[in-house]
């Protein structure tokens, strides 16, 4: 069994700011990571891979830079990374990113392609479903459990917004998983050592044989117009004094609003 | 298109390095220098003092990529249904779709598929002016393709110029597969829809970043414009049993694919009785609780208050309280009268989930936490002093 995983990397937004004085993000010093979505499909297939005969592809759209993404994976028990990369990719939004991506896939060929549910920066959760539909297979999102496999059939639980669905599909197909699906490994040393040494494969437009005119920004619809501060309000009221006075304030407040 | 410096105004100042999320800006013999890393998200643009950062068309950009887009007319809505009934979120995109549809003097659809006749009446007293109906009961459970082949088809027929449906487990699932296959742009978990002052174009407001951020997105050059909007967020307007619309009755597509089959379905058990996502009040506790028993407490005056219960990751995480009370980025949004933060820090991830409630009373032993930024009331306290104290005098008072 053939499984791709889809990574990306990603400023840590937890530690991304906004300045309120120039409606300008402050990232110096942010780390770029895995997105940690990510690592939890990474997992996923590594942990099928111990209990099937399968092989572990990761593989990312993104600048140079992301190699670094990459060699983690293969520290995490992947096989295989693939670098997309492409000035022709730059400004991608997620219809772009998908119909690249999925060039690069029918290229290297698949029966399980795991995703993140999003990703933390661009945070649409938009690219998986979108890769399946350019495949014209299957997909399952926001799988948090993975009942049964084989080389046909898997049957997963999807996370919905009430509960959950049993669901099962035929193979190939694509999943996105949440956190909830399992615990990412640590790499090993021996995963550390093998990453260091391994073969990263690069891939450019000329490779993936798409039209041009359906890459990076001239195939994005959409497109990002400005971006500013989320707002803040303004007005707010403190109750100072002893616990016994700020109760009788907030018990005004209940009352007054008809909450009690 | 790319981005450029113009080292004539570049001064600089180094202010778009530090915004680039992608470290594409450096310094290069004394002025700001776009790399290839640049991933032309613009955010860039909007920064520099001097102006001195463009967008410069490639050669090759010209203007036969825009399409013809004026066959484009009305505000289409995908209602959502769970085991048959319309969802809330349908309710709030139908009153939001209203507004955009007289805005542009075009006709309101509402798309319903797997519900009865009488779901799609009830979409109609919601401000829908034709409601295309599927009403098979192979649609009542979700899966994407049968989903994805009926939205195509209908948009590919009638040409709305908006689509929009819930941010949703299932809108988030199967809207990007719609756009994919129409080459359409779809905007995420919005969470404020304009329509651009003297055009036609929709201004989508979403959060980015972890909701660091919000950007607008536009898409000025295809249709439909399409987007997923988060729930609790557009306020519902009142329903009119007055208002009319037709039903126009549509057929499953007779050589659709499905390769997924839901097998079984199962609904949360509850802490509480009453649906974060329908809850007037909330009562939520982080953190700052410090063990599970502190649930309790909050269960009890929640209790009081009619409300419910609602919970930080920090406390999901420890396992104090299910994930279905997780409020934020990770959990749900919602937008009660009143929400009461107890021992919750208020990192941004958590304030993107409660930040449009109506009422925010936050109680916190530290001044400084961020929750007061964003708190109507704010008591600076221990909340174990606070609120067994608040519980003994509502209780008193009702004797
Ligand atoms: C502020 C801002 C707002 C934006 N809003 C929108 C919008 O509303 N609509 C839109 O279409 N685009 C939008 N974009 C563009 C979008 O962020 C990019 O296209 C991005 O490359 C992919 O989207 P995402 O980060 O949301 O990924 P998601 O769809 O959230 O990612 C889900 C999963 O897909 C896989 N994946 C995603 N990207 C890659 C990749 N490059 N390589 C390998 N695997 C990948 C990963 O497994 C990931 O976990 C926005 C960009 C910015 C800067
Ligand atoms: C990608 C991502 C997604 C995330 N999604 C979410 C999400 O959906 N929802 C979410 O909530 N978080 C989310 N987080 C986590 C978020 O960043 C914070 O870590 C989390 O919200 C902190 O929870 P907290 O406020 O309960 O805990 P803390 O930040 O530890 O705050 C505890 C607070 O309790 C106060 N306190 C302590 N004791 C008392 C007392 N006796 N009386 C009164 N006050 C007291 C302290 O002063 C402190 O302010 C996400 C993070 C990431 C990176
Ligand atoms: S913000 Fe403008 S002026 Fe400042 S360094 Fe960047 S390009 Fe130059
Ligand atoms: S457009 Fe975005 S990625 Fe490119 S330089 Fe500007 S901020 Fe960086």
């Amino acid at each position: 069994m053939k499984i791709v995983v889809c990574i990306k990397q990603v400023p840590d937004t937890a530690e991304v700011k906004i300045n309120p004085q120039t409606n300008t993000l402050m990232r110096d010093g942010v780390p770029s990571i895995i997105n940690p979505y990510d690592l939890h499909a990474i997992e996923a297939a590594v942990a099928i891979k111990e209990v099937m005969d399968a092989t572990v592809t990761v593989l990312t759209m993104g600048p140079p830079q992301a190699e670094v993404a990459l060699r983690e994976s293969i520290a995490m028990g992947a096989d295989e990374a693939v670098l997309l990369s492409d000035r022709a990719f730059a400004g991608s939004d997620t219809w772009a990113t998908a119909y690249t991506l999925s060039g690069a896939l029918k290229k290297l060929g698949f029966d399980l392609i795991f995703c993140g549910k999003q990703a933390i920066d661009g945070d649409t959760a938009q690219v998986g479903p979108a890769m399946a539909e350019f495949l014209d297979i299957p997909h399952v999102a926001y799988v948090s459990k993975i009942n049964s496999i084989s080389d046909t059939v898997v049957e997963v639980r999807r996370m919905m917004d009430d509960g959950y669905d049993v669901v099962e599909t035929s193979v190939p197909v694509l999943f996105t998983v949440v956190r909830e699906l399992n615990q990412p490994r640590f790499a090993s040393l021996k995963g550390k050592m093998r990453a260091k040494n391994a073969q990263i494969r690069k891939l450019t437009h000329a490779d993936i044989e798409l039209d041009e005119k359906d890459l990076g920004l001239s195939g994005s619809p959409t497109q990002v117009k400005n971006i500013f501060a989320p707002e803040m309000k303004k007005e707010r009221i403190v109750f100072e004094g002893s616990p016994a006075e700020q109760v009788a304030e907030l018990h005004n407040v209940l009352k007054s609003v008809k909450c009690i | 298109m790319q981005i450029k410096v113009d080292r004539d105004l570049c001064t600089s100042c180094e202010t778009c390095i530090a915004s680039c999320p992608y470290e594409a800006i450096v310094l290069q013999e004394g002025k700001a220098f776009v790399n290839e890393y640049c991933q032309i998200c613009r955010i860039c643009l909007s920064v520099c003092p001097e102006g001195a950062i463009k967008e410069v068309p490639d050669v090759q950009d010209s203007a036969d990529s825009v399409k013809d887009i004026s066959a484009y007319k009305g505000v289409m809505v995908f209602a959502e249904q769970r085991e048959g009934k319309v969802s809330q979120v349908a309710f709030e995109l139908l009153s939001a779709g209203r507004r955009l549809a007289d805005k542009l003097s075009v006709e309101l659809f509402a798309v319903l598929l797997g519900a009865p006749e009488s779901e799609a009446n009830e979409l109609i007293k919601w401000g829908a002016d034709k409601v295309f109906l599927c009403s098979s009961g192979s649609l009542t459970s979700f899966n994407d393709e049968p989903y994805t082949d009926i939205v195509s088809k209908i948009i590919k027929e009638h040409k709305p110029e908006i689509v929009l449906t819930g941010a949703t487990a299932i809108g988030r699932s199967f809207f990007p597969r719609v756009a994919a296959r129409l080459h359409a742009g779809l905007t995420a978990d919005c969470t404020s829809l304009e329509i651009e002052d003297g055009g036609r174009n929709l201004l989508a407001i979403r959060p980015a970043f972890g909701g660091n951020i919000m950007a607008t997105i536009m898409c000025p050059d295809t249709r439909p414009q399409m987007a997923t909007v988060r729930p609790k967020v557009m306020k519902k307007c009142a329903c009119s049993a007055n208002h009319t619309g037709t039903i126009v009755n549509i057929d499953v597509p007779a050589n659709g694919k499905c390769r997924t089959k839901v097998l079984e379905t199962a609904k949360d058990t509850d802490f509480c009785s009453i649906n974060i996502q329908e809850a007037e009040v909330i009562v939520s506790g982080g953190r700052g609780l410090g063990n599970p028993k502190g649930f309790e407490m909050l269960k009890e005056l929640a209790e009081l208050v009619n409300g419910t219960l609602g919970a930080s990751r920090a406390a999901v995480d420890e396992g104090w309280i299910p994930y279905n009370h997780q409020v934020g980025q990770t959990g749900k949004t919602v937008c009660p009268k009143i929400y009461i933060a107890c021992g919750i820090s208020g990192a941004v991830q958590h304030m993107v989930g409660m930040q449009s409630s109506d009422i925010i009373i936050a109680i916190n032993k530290n001044a400084e936490a961020p929750i007061f930024n964003i708190a109507n009331y704010g008591i600076v306290g221990d909340l174990y002093e606070i609120i067994p104290r608040l519980i003994k005098r509502i209780k008193e008072e009702r004797g």
